[in-house]
């Protein structure tokens, strides 16, 4: 058993050393996105001063870009710009990368969001119930509810989800973040504080637009939602499978706990253990933009962005786009790493 | 006086997709406040009599028996409730190795004193004090430390005493020790058995003491049944083991080296399907 003191060093150690791999890995995402800027075929100058441009307009372009330098500089020029958070300009919006994507991101985060508390708070209950019942009636029920979730496109659920509640039930919302009457209200009179729609309209009380977006969110979230609930609760299902076999969960029903407890206090602290990265990775792979889903349901995220940028050569865009992907999947892996820690004596 | 624990015709069997195994096929025996030793090799049905005893059997695992009662009580027909309040209280076992039979993400202070506070409703003072009593009584030198430590931070020895200690906390009347030293170092195995020793001596418990170990449970115990292949062969007085007539405890005793003695091949225990009818 270490000291306490000792205990401590081990841990800033660990924690440093943790810091120093973040930066490492963000400077190899700098450096795979600045090489795919230079050799998909998308060529950044011809974009900006179009097909009729002449050799003498093309050149100085090219120029001012700084694509006639050395690819070291360039790299060089890039990673300044891009650590002082100058992600260049979009050719499509005519704004900076980053504004843009200060704008989209949001909408793409309060959906993968919504759909992960949905994939969690359903699919890890689910998940221990179908382990407890092995076998049972509410084990196989449980197990058709992921496998239909695993095997159904995304797409086709989205149009069907909206065929149905939006087309003929209309009990939700349409495609898109609110009705378009609301959406004048919201331009208007809802200040921008977070830029998840739900979280401005209930901080500036406007609670009918609230509402609204409420009814829009209902199903993209529900869709995505369902699909990490397949995930999540298949995973939890099997690690609890793993953990009710243990010599501990024995040890707990000698000592006369009744089975809940058995399940939810001793195995489901270790199964958390496996389950956290599974989740950090389920919503990492949500935020990425879930494009199909965003398409689908005309939701103005990081996703559609990148796919319409892409479509258009805008270059400044697209990488500016998966830097932020990629940065999201850092900070969940460090969440992730830390959580772990938390919940795992074993790891600290 | 009415013996502690009643077991006549104890069966333990699994049907699986390859068909019905019997784990254990007919034991029986009584127990006063006394040690028995069970032992008998790997698959002999020694682990599931214990397990059985204490209704831990899991599905697809099924027990029988003509009679299971403790101290009195019908065992069987026992609802979960009744039984969980005598695993709490009255039944309690140790486990082989304190690697696996600790919980790795909570404190040892937590897994000591949670049968206190959600059983007993004990106050958090109250329950940690006993539990460092009892870390005291196993001859934990440092309690305070080892309540806040997790299972990981213990050696072998340490981690079988607080397990110990865990199953001791609620006073039952009944341990069972399941190879409670198999996992531990020869030097330590003696002082955890020592421990072990005092504590059943001291407090009067009923011992079911299973092992693998044939001359080990001669000195621990004051019986001795014989387990093979789900049954058991011989029972006899732990001093008279030298007087066993059974073939299969002569054949086990026999392939025992003795210091000193000859230095050639140690025979070979020769089965006889005949003891497994």
């Amino acid at each position: 058993m270490p000291s306490r003191g000792g205990l401590i060093g081990r841990r800033a150690r660990g924690l440093a050393g943790l810091a120093a791999t973040l930066a490492a890995t963000f400077l190899g995402l700098l450096f795979v996105t600045f090489v795919i800027g230079r050799v998909i075929p998308i060529d950044p100058v011809l974009a900006i001063v179009g097909e009729r441009a002449t050799a003498e307009q093309y050149a100085a372009a090219r120029h001012a870009l700084g694509l006639d330098r050395s690819l070291l500089v360039q790299f060089g020029l890039y990673l300044r710009d891009v650590l002082s958070g100058d992600l260049g300009t979009s050719t499509l919006t005519a704004h900076p990368v980053l504004e843009d994507i200060g704008r989209v991101f949001p909408a793409t985060l309060e959906l993968a969001t919504i759909a992960t508390l949905v994939g969690v708070l359903l699919g890890v209950p689910m998940g221990v119930s179908a382990a407890v019942r092995q076998g049972r009636l509410a084990d196989q029920a449980i197990r058709l509810v992921g496998l239909f979730g695993y095997s159904m496109p995304v797409f086709w659920l989205g149009l069907m989800g909206l065929l149905l509640f939006y087309g003929d039930l209309g009990w939700v919302g349409g495609p898109g973040r609110l009705d378009t009457s609301f959406q004048f209200v919201f331009d208007l009179d809802v200040p921008r504080i977070t830029g998840a729609i739900l979280i401005d309209t209930a901080l500036a009380g406007a609670w009918d637009v609230f509402r609204n977006a409420l009814t829009h969110i209902v199903l993209p979230a529900g869709v995505l939602g369902y699909y990490s609930l397949a995930y999540v609760s298949r995973m939890t299902r099997s690690f609890m499978l793993e953990q009710l076999h243990q010599e501990y969960v024995t040890t707990a029903r000698v000592k006369g706990m009744p089975e809940w407890r058995v399940v939810w206090v001793h195995a489901l602290g270790n199964v958390l253990v496996p389950l956290i990265t599974v989740i950090a990775l389920s919503y990492a792979q949500l935020l990425e933009g879930s494009v199909l889903t965003e398409t689908v349901f005309a939701w103005p995220g990081l996703g559609l962005y990148i796919t319409n940028a892409l479509f258009s050569g805008d270059l400044s865009a697209v990488m500016g786009g998966t830097i932020v992907v990629g940065a999201a999947f850092i900070l969940l892996n460090l969440l992730s790493d830390l959580l772990y820690r938390l919940v795992d004596p074993r790891a600290r | 006086m009415k013996p502690l624990l009643e077991v006549e015709d104890l069966k333990v069997a699994f049907d699986t997709p390859g068909g019905r195994v019997e784990a254990v096929r007919g034991v029986s025996f009584t127990l006063g406040r006394e040690r028995l030793g069970i032992v008998g090799e790997s698959g002999s049905g020694k682990t599931m009599t214990g397990r059985a005893i204490l209704r831990l059997v899991q599905p697809p695992g099924r027990v029988t028996a003509k009679r299971l009662a403790f101290d009195g009580r019908d065992l069987l027909s026992l609802p979960e409730r009744g039984m969980r309040a005598l695993r709490g209280r009255r039944l309690a076992m140790v486990m082989q190795d304190p690697k696996y039979s600790l919980n790795p993400v909570m404190t040892v202070g937590r897994q000591l004193t949670e049968g206190l506070r959600r059983r007993d409703r004990l106050s958090a003072g109250a329950a940690r004090r006993r539990a460092v009593a009892m870390l005291e009584a196993v001859q934990i030198r440092d309690p305070e430390r080892v309540m806040g430590a997790y299972p990981h931070e213990l050696s072998g020895g340490m981690g079988q005493r607080v397990m110990i200690a865990m199953m001791l906390i609620p006073e039952p009347d009944l341990l069972i020790a399941d190879e409670p030293t198999s996992a531990l170092d020869v030097t330590v195995e003696a002082e955890v058995l020592r421990i072990l020793d005092g504590l059943v001596r001291e407090r009067g418990l009923g011992l079911i003491f299973i092992s693998h170990d044939l001359p080990l449970v001669a000195r621990f115990c004051d019986r001795v049944l014989v387990m093979y292949a789900g049954r058991v062969v011989e029972s006899l007085a732990a001093s008279e083991l030298e007087q066993a007539r059974h073939p299969y405890t002569r054949g086990l005793l026999r392939c025992l080296p003795a210091v000193g003695g000859p230095r050639g091949p140690l025979p070979t225990l020769r089965r006889d399907p005949g003891w497994a009818e």
